[in-house]
């Protein structure tokens, strides 16, 4: 395949874009892939390709209102794909299900397993309880021992009261 | 208090020395936390970076480790006193950048420092010269755990300390060591080296760190990840590749003496021979010479001469750190005379380089030499 540009040397970087359903192919050779920019990956922003949403569509998102918003902050996607940072602590909540590929590919992992502030210390102790009765609640219904499952429901209940405690404290 | 008063001399920072301090510049850990229920920095409303700003600077003002430190709030610095801190590997270039609702505090020693509204609420940071990855952590970590017990903190229990940028979540540590590596470039290993640091997640970059140029053989090396390990792994990995990259560098060298000791002495007395002699030297140059300069002293070419004298003169040749000498605002022309005779004089004392190592000093290149 000859490139498309300098319609010269064989095309080595075949681009694909999809606008309004309809598929435009671009082939390039090296030399003219480098004078376009192409070649560095660097230069498309990595939020907009792994949060996967094409501009198209979310413009469309956003006229119609549809797009994910952060409550707390206001912030949306788009403006996450514009500055590359979040708003505020929330948006991780807000964009959960698009940041998950992200923080997969650029972490080791995607759970924390560093420092714990000493205040959420206790906190992480009641969840790791919280944890193991709801363990052993469902093995207790599965036993079908509902005397058991019951005493479990209390205790997950109860630690679940001690935690918000924790929480709600300023 | 006055900056000017507060910071230390170029001529007493550059007396610091630390382990390998040869190769390694500097280390540092960074952390990144922010506020719980407050905006991030960059999309903060100002009078909620105000109100940031005055809730962190009162609580680390207060900690027992900035005693007798400097506190300031950015608009309160002028911009040569910011390019200053710059120059010092203080702060971040983005954060000189800021004014009204940022600031900056920092201990008596300058090995604490901590940037306020930066691109998060909190960028504290501990530094020291030579290679003491460990020592350094544990100093910041120590800062860390005393500051959360006056400040709530954005945290969650599965995804860590919460950050603006998703790159830093988790820890939001970066660690990174400054290491000056003129016999890798010289040998034409650079790159390679960067691309074996690459694939172990570690990040290699210029002087001034993210998207800035090698000036002067430095490569800072800092890891990328931040989530899903722990601190302790993440320091340790560093400190194992910094011992690596100390001895690919030391190789290196070795090899290049042995194999083409002309081409590096040529380099070398070159480097001396513009430097001792220009009247007219872009920081660049400077940066780029001073490098030789070290290697060459490193190699014991030049007999006498201290370490501190090379580290000085490249601090000090640097644009902010040469306009403070002058009253008067000098352009790059006039900078890069003033620059030129200001590295005359302070080299008219150092002889010429020898043209042989003093270690090794034999066989074939001293037989070139005289005959």
């Amino acid at each position: 395949m000859i490139c498309s540009v300098c319609k010269q040397h064989e095309a080595t970087v075949h681009l694909t874009q999809i606008i309004d359903d309809k598929m435009q192919t671009v082939d390039l050779c090296e030399t003219c892939s480098k004078a376009k920019g192409v070649d560095d990956p660097t230069g498309f922003s990595l939020a907009s390709i792994l949060l996967g949403l094409g501009s198209a569509q979310e413009s469309n998102q956003a006229a119609t209102g549809d797009e994910i918003k952060c409550p707390a902050c206001g912030f949306t996607q788009s403006d996450f794909k514009k500055a590359g940072r979040l708003g505020c602590a929330d948006c991780y909540r807000a964009f959960a299900d698009a940041l998950k590929g992200l923080l997969k590919s650029m972490h080791k992992g995607t759970k924390h397993t560093g420092k714990v502030p000493h205040s959420m210390r206790q906190n992480q102790d009641y969840s790791e309880k919280l944890r193991q009765l709801q363990k052993r609640l469902q093995q207790a219904v599965d036993k079908e021992d509902f005397e058991q499952a019951a005493s479990f429901r209390d205790a997950i209940k109860q630690v679940k009261e001690q935690m918000n405690q924790v929480l709600e404290k300023p | 208090m006055n900056l000017d008063a507060f910071l230390s001399s170029p001529s007493d920072v550059c007396q610091r020395s630390g382990p390998h301090d040869r190769i390694v510049r500097s280390s540092r850990v960074r952390l990144a936390r922010n506020l719980r229920g407050i905006p991030f920095p960059g999309w903060a409303k100002k009078a909620d970076r105000i109100k940031a700003l005055g809730i962190i600077r009162s609580a680390v003002e207060g900690l027992s480790q900035m005693q007798s430190g400097f506190a300031e709030s950015m608009d309160n610095l002028t911009s040569l006193d910011k390019m200053i801190l710059v120059e010092r590997h203080l702060i971040s270039r983005e954060h000189a950048a800021k004014n009204s609702g940022s600031g900056i505090v920092l201990n008596r020693d300058e090995s604490l420092c901590v940037m306020i509204n930066e691109e998060d609420h909190l960028r504290m940071q501990a530094l020291g010269p030579g290679m003491q990855i460990k020592e350094i952590w544990q100093a910041i970590d120590a800062l860390d755990s005393a500051l959360e017990r006056k400040l709530e903190y954005a945290f969650s229990l599965d995804l860590g300390f919460l950050t603006a940028c998703p790159t830093n979540l988790g820890t939001g540590i970066r660690v990174s060591a400054m290491l000056h590596l003129p016999g890798l470039v010289l040998s034409e290993q650079i790159n390679q080296i960067i691309q074996a640091v690459n694939k172990l997640g570690l990040a290699v970059r210029g002087l001034y760190g993210e998207g800035t140029e090698a000036l002067g053989n430095i490569f800072q090396v800092s890891n990328q990840m931040t989530l899903g390990e722990t601190e302790g792994d993440i320091v340790e990995r560093l400190n194992k590749v910094v011992a690596q990259l100390i001895e690919h560098e030391e190789n290196a060298r070795a090899t290049l003496l042995e194999k083409q000791p002309k081409s590096v002495f040529n380099h070398i007395g070159r480097a001396y021979g513009i430097l001792a002699n220009a009247h007219s030297i872009s920081s660049k140059e400077t940066m780029n010479l001073l490098s030789l300069l070290h290697l060459g002293l490193d190699m014991g070419l030049f007999p006498g001469v201290n370490l501190a004298l090379v580290n000085e003169l490249f601090l000090v040749t640097q644009p902010a750190h040469l306009q403070k000498r002058f009253t008067e605002k000098l352009n790059a022309e006039e900078r890069d005379v003033l620059r030129a005779d200001m590295l005359r004089e302070r080299l008219a004392n150092v002889k010429r380089p020898i043209g042989r190592t003093t270690e090794s000093g034999g066989g074939a290149l001293d037989k070139s030499t005289n005959s």
